[in-house]
């Protein structure tokens, strides 16, 4: 077992700061905080990047299409626009789906673009996506259509929601059209896009159809979950073996129907907050479902997230049911991570991804006896770095102004009170008050330890004094990352897209994680960078002849 | 069924592209401006454009690939990215500190209509580009063209903002590289070398995104064309364009601007059209080509005339880009074999016209270029009559795994593999090691799916 690294993290925010430009040296300090969970400091997130520094951030269209709409099967997601934007969010994220037979609809090997050429951007491209819709139902006879807008869409006036309307009436309304007006622009991330999916959800898709046949008298949605690299087919089986139904999950291995049926579960977990935190509310309010945040990286925190379920419905053979899953999983996996912990045990870990698993990975982390020096979103903003509770101090800029914000009201007739203040009082009493989560959620600081680097919106420059000044044995950030990071020697893993590993969620994924990582930082060929000829005892040695 | 809902039954397709065969301009004009020694490609736009494109390239090459964006917002599309882009300038010269910014366009930035030349001078007015050091631009719009047209676009750039003739000219002959992989630059260089031509490659990947793992990461890695060497093109007494599409224009201005006489020929990709590129850099370059090269052609009709018996006949699909396919197809019709079915998504005349000289002998032949020669159109047309063999990028592992046909990676993006950098497919040498990809594909097909008695140890 090795001895945790002493570093000293505070120097670190003068050391980089020097080298920008007095103003963007100015705005980036608000951005790079050392961590004080007793006495949680503000940091600054969801604000602009500066023009010219080399972020890892993508854009609204990525966070609408790609992520929140990108892993569900049955729809053709015909981007309007030029034909970048579909053809690299075509299969490059690992969101696997599996439909039950072979000829149940999967368009997600499929990219459908407008492919918008001079001429459209400047009489416009309305009648092209029509047709586009005409000839994509002709071919394809799909149960949904969405329009997906690219950045000049908005500029020249197109209307993509007029054209789902219309092209809806078109075919007497026998297929759902729906638009989003993601163009790259709007917001300053893909979180921006992720608000836009969750909107269109909400009034295109959830709610129509009441016609379910529960399976389970245990009947939860999976919120903010993606399937990548089959993240979601393990958490089904636990789910499975708990006689849990997931009604549906947002967004992984997931169909309209599920969508359009999530109403009528009793309980919305929430997995990514940031992407999908606007649907959990609206399920809230309109149909009376309580949402709590939830993890299931982590082999703990995944037997943390079944006992949030089992104290919630409250119902003595669930409850039994899952603690024997608990115990029976949590076995195998106490022997994996005890085969991966000489080899991770002591060390270090940065973590720089996503809006939600620069948090969730450090439990994994943890189990392995890795610690987190330093951590910090790409799309995250301050609620999920410092917990909801400062929401109501978030000052809305411009950019956020920008983005729709729909009233969503109680739903009389289907509404049903489920949260009383005895259901809520049962689980503290069972969980603890400050692990229920419930409309809630704590935030990365809560978690990463005193001192550690809280960092928002990474630049590259950032980055490699990061790795220069504290030598991290592993690193976690995305493709864009990924070779810089190992040309300077440290083995990086993606958690956007797991290399392509995984899946890391529940029980199997903890252990294929511990072993990911026990393989990543025992890499032989890192030792070998320097030639013999390069080495200086080499050297030295040769004059001896 | 992964393509489960893809039929033989074509419809005449107006507005729908379904899985393209191409894709937008500035991801070629980031890829052609990493070719450049010191320079950080620089994508004026949303900062999506510049991820996508950053994460496309790096999937393909496995290799950092840098690059800066002007990070546009709401504001930005509305009033004009000038803003935007004087103060990138501003921070990537301050923090990133390289020798040349090279600025793109996107279709966002065209279509509020910034004017590139007038936003340029203006960060030179605002003292943000240091002495010494470079802005360059071009304008890419994503509505125009692919990303072909894109990396043509930086390549005629390098020449309009660097080229220079002196009243001296040198014997030296420019290679202006079209849209292939380090690995391929390198062998024409290394060739090139063989023949003791002097040549200047440009733009130049090898060394770039090949890089070796030294314990550091190089913003700027060692190879790339310089300055110098890009200025001296000017003084070059010819240019040898490699693939038309991608270097003709830069060809031309570099005629027009220092008077250097040209010739495009392919990309040197198969036996004939490595053929012409050897003739053309002998001749222009005034040296004989020795033996060495010449065994290396020996070698390759030994492989191809060793192994005839598996290539002859075979029907082949391919899709990619037109540089690529036009000597690829010929080079398949070399062996004997016949490519049926191509399918690009950058329009153009010259393929069409090329590829029915080509492929006149093939009477059953489909091709098709520009908006809608898509993958969806090319799966449709083997649905209708099946192939032997498919030739193209990653995107085709579904139709190979489908139809359960033999799949030869060539083109971008391959995501899924790796060595692609490394192994060259241009000259006699990477002919063979095509044809030796192309002969292993076929027989792992062969020795997986034959029956047991016909199952053989010696092919
Ligand atoms: S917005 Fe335009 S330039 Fe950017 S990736 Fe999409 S098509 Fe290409």
């Amino acid at each position: 077992m090795g001895d945790k690294k002493k570093v000293d993290l505070t120097t670190f925010k003068d050391a980089v700061l020097d080298k920008y430009p007095k103003k963007v040296g100015k705005k980036r300090a608000k951005a790079i905080i050392n961590n004080d969970p007793d006495n949680m400091p503000v940091i600054q997130a969801n604000i602009r990047t500066i023009p010219g520094i080399i972020t890892q951030r993508g854009c609204t269209y990525a966070g609408c299409k790609g992520v929140v709409l990108g892993p569900t099967r049955d729809i053709v997601n015909i981007t309007h626009g030029p034909i970048g934007c579909g053809f690299y969010s075509w299969l490059t994220r690992r969101n696997q789906t599996k439909t039950e037979s072979d000829q149940d609809a999967n368009f997600i090997p499929y990219c459908f673009s407008t492919d918008m050429q001079d001429s459209n951007i400047v009489f416009g491209g309305e009648e092209k996506l029509k047709q586009a819709i005409r000839e994509a139902r002709e071919l394809f006879n799909p149960k949904a259509i969405a329009i997906f807008s690219t950045c000049p869409v908005g500029l020249i006036g197109d209307d993509v929601h007029r054209v789902a309307r219309q092209m809806k009436e078109e075919f007497n309304n026998e297929v759902n059209i729906f638009g989003f007006s993601c163009e790259g622009y709007r917001g300053v991330s893909q979180s921006a896009g992720h608000h836009i999916a969750n909107n269109q959800l909400y009034k295109n898709l959830i709610g129509n159809d009441d016609n379910v046949t529960p399976k389970s008298k245990f009947r939860v949605n999976l919120l903010g979950e993606y399937n990548i690299g089959g993240d979601a087919f393990e958490i089904e089986r636990i789910f499975e073996k708990c006689g849990v139904e997931l009604v549906s999950t947002f967004s992984g291995n997931s169909t309209v129907s599920s969508f359009e049926q999530a109403h009528t579960a009793d309980l919305t977990l929430v997995m990514c907050h940031r992407s999908i935190n606007y649907v959990a509310e609206m399920l809230e309010t309109s149909f009376g479902i309580p949402w709590f945040k939830v993890s299931f990286i982590g082999a703990q925190a995944s037997a943390k997230a079944m006992r949030k379920v089992a104290a919630y419905f409250n119902d003595p053979e669930l409850t039994e049911r899952i603690e024997k899953v608990i115990a029976e999983e949590l076995k195998i996996v106490e022997a994996a991570r005890q085969v991966a912990l000489p080899k991770t045990n002591g060390k270090t870990a940065m973590l720089f991804v996503g809006g939600s698993r620069a948090h969730h990975y450090q439990d994994l982390f943890e189990e392995l006896g890795v610690t987190t020096l330093s951590a910090g979103y790409e799309f995250g903003h301050r609620d999920d770095y410092e917990g909801r509770r400062v929401i109501p101090t978030i000052q809305i800029d411009a950019d956020s102004r920008n983005i729709e914000e729909i009233t969503v009201t109680k739903d009389e007739a289907r509404f049903k009170e489920r949260m009383t203040p005895d259901v809520l009082k049962k689980m503290e009493d069972a969980l603890g008050k400050d692990e229920v989560e419930y409309n809630d959620y704590n935030g990365l600081m809560a978690q990463i330890g005193k001192g550690a680097l809280v960092i928002d919106d990474l630049s590259h420059y950032e980055m490699e004094k990061l790795i220069e000044l504290y030598h991290p044995d592993i690193f976690c950030a995305g493709i864009k990352e990924k070779y810089a990071v190992q040309k300077m020697g440290i083995p990086l893993k993606q958690l956007h897209n797991y290399d392509s590993g995984g899946p890391y969620a529940g029980f199997q994924g903890a252990m294929n994680f511990y072993n990911d990582i026990a393989m990543m930082v025992s890499t032989s060929i890192f030792k070998e960078i320097k030639a013999p000829w390069e080495r200086e005892e080499v050297v030295e040695a040769s004059y001896v002849y | 069924m992964l393509l489960r809902h893809t039929t033989p039954k074509e419809i005449d397709r107006q507005a729908l592209t379904i899985n393209p065969a191409k894709t937008c301009q500035p991801i070629g004009a980031m890829y052609a401006a990493l070719g450049l020694h010191g320079c950080l490609p620089h994508s004026h736009g949303s900062q999506g454009c510049c991820s996508y494109h950053r994460s496309a390239l790096t999937r393909h090459f496995k290799e950092p690939v840098m690059a800066a964006t002007s990070s546009f917002s709401e504001g930005s599309s509305v009033f004009g990215g000038s803003a935007n882009l004087v103060q990138a300038i501003d921070t990537i010269f301050t923090v990133y500190n390289p020798d040349i910014i090279a600025a793109h366009t996107t279709c966002l930035s065209e279509t509020i209509g910034d004017d590139m030349t007038q936003i340029v001078s203006k960060a030179h007015e605002d003292g943000v580009v240091p002495e010494g050091k470079h802005v360059i631009y071009c304008n890419t719009p994503s509505y125009v063209g692919t990303h072909v047209t894109g990396y043509a676009n930086q390549v005629t750039a390098f020449v309009k903002f660097f080229s220079k003739a002196t009243p001296k000219k040198r014997n030296v002959v420019n290679l202006v590289a079209g849209w292939m992989e380090p690995a391929d630059m390198r062998e024409i260089k290394r060739m090139a070398n063989v023949l003791e031509a002097r040549t200047i490659m440009f733009p130049d990947m090898s060394d770039v995104l090949d890089a070796p793992l030294d314990g550091k990461h190089h913003m700027y890695p060692k190879g790339g064309t310089t300055i110098p060497d890009m200025v001296a093109t000017g003084d070059s007494k010819f240019s040898i364009g490699l693939g038309k599409y991608t270097t003709e224009d830069a060809c031309i201005l570099l005629d027009n601007k220092c008077k250097v006489k040209f010739e495009v020929v392919d990309i040197p990709i198969g036996l004939k059209a490595t053929d012409r590129f050897i003739t053309s850099l002998s001749r222009h370059a005034n040296v004989p080509v020795p033996d060495a090269i010449t065994d290396e052609r020996g070698r390759l009709i030994d492989f191809i005339a060793d192994n005839h018996g598996h290539f002859y006949g075979k029907r082949v699909a391919l899709w990619g880009d037109p540089d690529t396919l036009i000597p690829l197809c010929e080079f398949l019709v070399s062996m004997d074999m016949r490519p049926v079915y191509i399918v690009t998504g950058t329009p153009g005349k010259p393929f069409d016209e090329r590829m029915a000289a080509i492929l006149k002998d093939i009477p059953e032949v489909k091709f098709m270029s520009g908006e809608r020669a898509d993958m969806f159109r090319m799966h449709q047309w083997i649905k209708q009559e099946g192939v032997d063999l498919l030739i193209g990028n990653t995107y085709g592992k579904y139709i190979a795994r489908d139809e359960n046909t033999p799949f030869v990676r060539l083109g971008f993006p391959i995501a899924d593999r790796a060595g692609h950098n490394f192994n060259p497919k241009t000259g006699y040498v990477g002919a063979t090691n095509l044809a030796i990809d192309i002969l292993n594909a076929l027989l792992d097909h062969r020795d997986r799916t034959c029956a047991e008695e016909k199952f053989e140890f010696q092919l």
